[in-house]
């Protein structure tokens, strides 16, 4: 079962490689997304030699070829939608964060998030006096009963059924309802020009990308559903050096934080994971892992003054 | 009655040239809208970004101003349908008031909102693509409701006065005579017209109520059916409703005064008319004191920790001048001046009526903006300049343009149509003397 897993992804991405020019005539009218397409497929016994991503040449069969996952690129209709079948989530071990903010750069970098404004927050909390202060990173929360989606006036922001909240910013009428409707403050507004290069400013508009933001919407993490369409981790997970941020589908119940991988149950069950402002009824995607058996101490330079003045 | 009364109290109620006060008047105000327009323009071509709005205090003095314009739109039901459907027969003279004020605020409540939108090119969307279950959509609903209705309600008693003005004496010379012809032209005062425009006021005077509940209930709603501090309230909307009402009958003593000096309609509003408003005016303040007891003592009782933050922000900490400057101004100083009689005559009912407008316009900034800024969890990350808020220039020129807007529009309707409804001020003088 690895075996041809292993095989088909090869075969997979070298395709993407040349598709491109091979091809251009190449049906695209079958959904190239659905998982298990592959299996489909039978081989027509015609073969073509495509050059691998570490510079083998080889030898695949014509059936097997596919556009790239970003070609072409997916509708409106199709992002509303959701990938079929799955159900995101994310574990967040707090034990292992030392807010390092390599996530946040990323994230940041990746969406051309407003400089000065962030998706990804790391606070320095304390619940109490006497209690333990930790990291705690949040991300929009995706939550299975989302406030800011009751509260839209227009549908700008809508739950996918893969779980996966977002926003549509060639809808977004900037009412704001959804920033007081959210409790975790996730959300964030492009209140003026979001100064974009002109090359991300005239890249497509995708709810999946989430770029190029626009004036006068509201923006938020997004799970990076175009990197998870094709099969990779979101940006925060892969940069987070001390593999803070797990991510996977609760339907496989599996997380990964690149590394390592777990059984999601077996996780939460083990370590105690809960989810955020849980009496509120908003039922989060997102779960935590205590600040336990820490990695690091807790040790904070920057913030210390700014939550105490908040 | 004798035709020459008649004759007197129409010329007594004909709308009036502006005299040179008057003039200045209008000038000041259209220069104020200027201003705020000018000001709107340039936040249309740069963005939100020119407010001093921020993802804390996303919503600022463009919403505190918009529950302002709703709440003081609610005089119009107060005062011509409340009181007309409990008999009361002094409030005649105040309908025609009351309902332009209401048509002026909710007018300028709707434009306050788009002022407030980030893509307001994008309204259409609220049509093509609106969903049922958010509260905009419902207020969007009724406030367009509420604004054909008040149009209707000020219209239908108009149809009289309208007939009364195009057969006076000197109607050719009446600057708005085509308009009242365009307007009123079709009323000949006959016995099935005058019946059929009563049922229709009266019928309209019952429709009103719930629909002027409707609109600040869901108003209260935008801000009770999130999770945070300071609106969490099942209190929410008969609290929004009872300052509303405080508000607007606050905006008619002003109006009352104003007009009656401007105008010299001492004979028709009187001494007694302001007695009887400002009585009411300490009802409803005591109201809407109790729903404050309400609101603040019971959550300060417990001092959740949310709420907490939020509420010593009000008590005692950055909000607390506003805080009791608000509720000083809007309840316990009209209180303390109205209950006396001698505090109802209408100079300091007048002051009285201010204090409440002014207080309450800031009690709805302490409704909006405090509470954004104290979310469940702590500002961070994010500029130092996203952790307070006080309105930039543009803010300000377009909330002052808004405020001068709203009372340009009073002003040019008591310039065009009687402020006083003249064929209802005759019936009563004539049932009066029938007695």
């Amino acid at each position: 079962m690895m075996n041809t897993n292993d095989t088909s992804r090869r075969e997979f991405l070298a395709a993407g490689l040349l598709a491109g020019v091979a091809l251009a005539g190449c049906s695209s009218r079958s959904n190239p997304f659905q998982t298990g397409d592959t299996d489909l497929v039978k081989p027509s016994g015609k073969m073509v030699k495509l050059l691998s991503v570490d510079g083998e040449v080889i030898e695949v069969d014509e059936a097997f070829l596919k556009p790239v996952p970003d070609l072409p690129p997916v509708s409106n209709e199709a992002a509303r939608a959701g990938i079929k079948g799955k159900k995101f989530v994310m574990v967040i071990d707090l034990s292992r964060c030392k807010s390092l903010k390599k996530c946040q750069t990323a994230c940041n970098h990746m969406h051309q998030v407003h400089p000065g404004q962030n998706w990804i927050k790391v606070y320095p909390m304390q619940d109490a006096d006497h209690t333990a202060p930790y990291w705690q990173p949040t991300t929009c929360m995706h939550c299975d009963e989302p406030p800011c989606v009751k509260v839209c006036p227009v549908d700008a922001t809508f739950k996918r059924q893969d779980g996966i909240v977002l926003i549509d910013s060639d809808r977004c009428i900037g009412c704001r309802f959804c920033m007081a409707a959210c409790p975790y403050s996730t959300r964030v507004f492009n209140w003026g020009d979001p100064g974009l290069s002109p090359e991300v400013a005239a890249q497509p508009y995708s709810c999946e990308t989430s770029i190029p933001q626009k004036v006068g919407t509201v923006g938020k993490c997004d799970f990076c559903p175009d990197m998870v369409r094709e099969g990779k981790l979101p940006h925060c997970v892969s940069a987070c050096p001390n593999g803070v941020f797990m991510f996977g589908d609760i339907l496989e119940d599996t997380v990964t934080n690149g590394d390592e991988t777990f059984r999601f149950s077996d996780l939460i069950r083990d370590k105690a994971g809960y989810r955020l402002m849980e009496d509120l009824g908003t039922k989060p995607s997102v779960y935590y892992l205590p600040p336990v058996n820490r990695n690091f101490p807790f040790k904070n330079e920057e913030g210390a003054e700014q939550t105490k003045k908040s | 009655m004798e035709s020459s009364v008649q004759q007197k109290i129409i010329q007594d109620l004909l709308p009036q040239k502006f005299g040179r006060k008057g003039k200045l008047w209008v000038a000041g105000l259209l220069f104020f809208c200027a201003l705020g327009l000018a000001a709107y323009i340039h936040q249309l071509s740069k963005g939100l970004v020119v407010t001093a709005m921020r993802d804390y205090a996303s919503w600022g003095i463009y919403i505190s101003n918009f529950v302002f314009f709703v709440a003081i739109s609610l005089v119009g039901s107060l005062i011509s349908a409340v009181l007309k459907l409990s008999n009361v027969q002094w409030s005649t003279p105040l309908t025609r008031i009351a309902e332009i004020i209401a048509i002026a605020a909710i007018t300028f409540a709707a434009l306050i909102i788009i002022v407030d939108m980030g893509r307001p090119e994008r309204f259409y969307n609220l049509f093509l693509h609106g969903r049922l279950q958010s509260p905009i959509i419902w207020d969007v609903i009724v406030i367009t409701t509420y604004f054909i209705i008040s149009i209707l309600f000020l219209y239908f008693p108009l149809l009289p006065d309208f007939n009364l003005m195009l057969h006076t004496e000197k109607k050719q010379q009446l600057p708005f005579y085509k308009f009242y012809r365009f307007f009123g032209g079709f009323w000949k005062n006959t016995a099935k017209q005058i019946k059929v425009n009563k049922r229709a006021i009266n019928l309209m005077a019952i429709t009103i109520i719930p629909v002027a509940f409707s609109i600040h209930t869901v108003t209260s709603w935008l801000f009770a059916t999130t999770y945070r501090p300071g609106w969490d309230s099942t209190n929410f909307g008969a609290y929004f409703i009872s300052g509303a009402f405080l508000v607007g009958a606050g905006g008619v003593v002003i109006a009352m005064y104003v007009l009656r000096r401007a105008y010299s309609l001492d004979k028709y509003i009187t001494f007694y008319h302001f007695d009887r408003i400002g009585k009411i005016l300490v009802m409803l303040a005591l109201i809407y004191l109790y729903f404050n007891v309400n609101e603040f003592l019971v959550p300060a009782f417990k001092m959740k920790k949310a709420e907490e933050e939020h509420l010593m922000g009000l008590f005692n900490g950055e909000y607390a001048g506003i805080f009791w400057f608000a509720i000083t101004s809007s309840m316990l100083l009209p209180i303390l001046i109205l209950v006396f009689r001698k505090g109802r005559r209408p100079l300091p009912a007048f002051i009285a009526g201010s204090l409440v407008v002014v207080g309450s316009w800031f009690k709805r900034y302490l409704i909006v903006t405090p509470t954004l800024l104290h979310p469940f969890l702590p500002m961070h990350d994010v500029p130092s300049d996203y952790l307070r808020y006080f309105p930039s220039w543009e803010e300000w020129a377009i909330a002052i343009g808004s405020l001068a807007g709203m009372l340009l529009i009073v002003t040019l309707f008591a310039r065009i149509i009687p402020i006083i409804p003249i064929q209802e001020t005759i019936t009563e003088i004539e049932k009066h003397e029938k007695v």
